[in-house]
């Protein structure tokens, strides 16, 4: 019985620990409606974490081709996680203050 | 990256407070203002995010020039740019109006009602995602944009550039704008009327001499207004800096089958029902107000924020009842006043021949 608890501690701390073997993870922060970042480059299998500083909400979001995607509702103090799984240019905005602008670069 | 930009923050921070506190004597503006008014500590911050910018901004692929100005005003004020020849852009974007057209909905081709207000082009050059939907990135995106519409000016790039080609005056406006190259272009007559367009800025009004400095600039019923509109009343969420917008979108709550950005990006909770947020200034001039031209006056407008509009899961976060007083309402409009300033005479042109 134990042995079984053992094997499935095993395994479980085995899940745990993935996602840090897929990729690293860059925060960026929206802070006074602006991106802390205008353009990065990151490798496939990364994530990046957009940090809501503000007091307002924000909604993330990219129209590049092949690369939509929209985070939804960002309440002021949360944290979005994206991953961005291909490679491309991906030109990532704010749907509700397109003048915020990320471009993101998957190499 | 995280304590790298943890860092940047407090750094810039530290350095904004210090410029603040530094600058054009603040301390003294809270205790000449008057003794009924007891303005909150935290007034002579909000000033300083107010303040008007030196120069207009024009971007680097294309560049300022008095030749591309004066060819781009000329563009502006022409009527032949229409099919009719009777509708320039000046007709909906009409100096006289606040540099929009004083109707709940524009006008244009064989007076054809339009489905939306004329916006104000003032104050442009600092702006983007123009249109009450958005939909164009830059001023010389959207220029050909109302020119080639079939309800608006109904003229074809192909009809135009003969038109413009045969009046000897153009082809030297456009040779002395581009490098002495005359070839009149689609994407030359975008550039010069984008030039002309960042040349549309708001001349100082009483506000700006307040936040300048002058105390006794505007009422204390106004200056209550102002820390309303950044406080309880909630404006500054969106109407913010000294343009008085973001340049964002909200559903503010209004009725109506128009869905705004909802068209653009139809997978977006919160673009439908959503606007472009205008900016406030020479505002007491520019009614009716919203995307249909549906308040009439500046009351009628803070009465529809105050009751927070339609609740709808698309609605604005930042709209809500506001549970306003008669009298914030009064000072909120003796505010929204003081925006109103001096505009400097618009220079008229003889069209080319």
């Amino acid at each position: 019985m134990s042995r079984k608890l053992l094997g499935i501690a095993a395994v479980t701390a085995c899940f745990s620990l993935m996602p840090l073997a897929y990729g690293a993870e860059i925060v960026v922060d929206q802070h006074n409606k602006e991106f802390s970042e205008s353009a990065i480059t990151i490798k496939v299998g990364d994530s990046v974490k957009f940090v809501n500083e503000d007091d307002i909400v924000h909604d993330v979001h990219s129209m590049s081709e092949g690369y939509e995607f929209d985070l939804g509702v960002q309440k002021p103090g949360s944290e979005t996680t994206y991953t961005f799984d291909k490679p491309g240019v991906v030109k990532v905005r704010c749907a509700i203050h397109p003048k915020m602008k990320l471009d993101v670069t998957v190499e | 990256m995280q304590s790298r930009s943890f860092v940047a923050a407090a750094v810039c921070t530290l350095a904004i407070t210090a410029a603040v506190l530094l600058t054009a004597g603040r301390s003294d503006l809270a205790g000449a203002i008057g003794p009924a008014t007891e303005l909150p500590p935290e007034t002579a911050k909000l000033i300083a995010e107010y303040q008007r910018p030196s120069s207009i901004p024009f971007p680097e692929d294309n560049p300022h020039s008095d030749a591309k100005e004066r060819l781009g005003r000329a563009l502006f004020f022409d009527p032949r740019l229409s099919r009719s020849s009777m509708q320039s852009c000046s007709s909906c974007h009409n100096p006289s109006f606040a540099w929009g057209d004083g109707l709940p909905k524009g006008v244009g081709d064989r007076m054809t009602q339009l489905g939306r207000r004329s916006p104000s082009i003032l104050n442009l050059a600092w702006a983007e995602a123009f249109m009450w939907d958005g939909r164009f990135e830059t001023l010389e995106q959207q220029a050909l944009g109302p020119i080639q519409s079939g309800v608006e000016m109904n003229m074809s790039v192909a009809d135009l550039l003969p038109r413009l080609q045969a009046i000897g005056e153009y082809r030297r406006l456009f040779a002395a704008a581009f490098d002495g190259n005359p070839e009149i272009t689609a994407d030359k007559i975008a550039m010069a009327i984008a030039t002309f367009e960042r040349t549309v800025v708001s001349g100082a009004a009483p506000f700006d001499r307040w936040t300048a400095g002058d105390a006794g600039a505007i009422s204390e019923a106004a200056q209550r207004g102002f820390v309303l509109f950044n406080g309880k009343a909630n404006c500054a969420a969106c109407h913010s800096g000294w343009r008085f917008t973001d340049d964002s979108f909200h559903d503010i709550g209004l009725p109506g089958d128009d869905i705004g950005r909802g068209k653009q990006l139809p997978n977006i909770e919160k673009m439908q029902h959503a606007f472009k947020t205008p900016g406030l200034r020479n505002i007491d001039r520019r009614f009716p107000y919203m995307h249909d031209g549906s308040a009439s006056t500046l009351e009628a407008v803070i009465e529809l924020y105050n009751t927070g509009g339609i609740q709808r899961a698309s609605r604005s976060d930042e709209i809500k009842p506001l549970g306003l007083t008669e009298q914030e309402k009064a000072d909120l409009l003796e505010f929204l006043k003081t925006l109103t300033g001096d505009d400097p005479p618009v220079q008229y042109v003889m069209l080319p021949r």
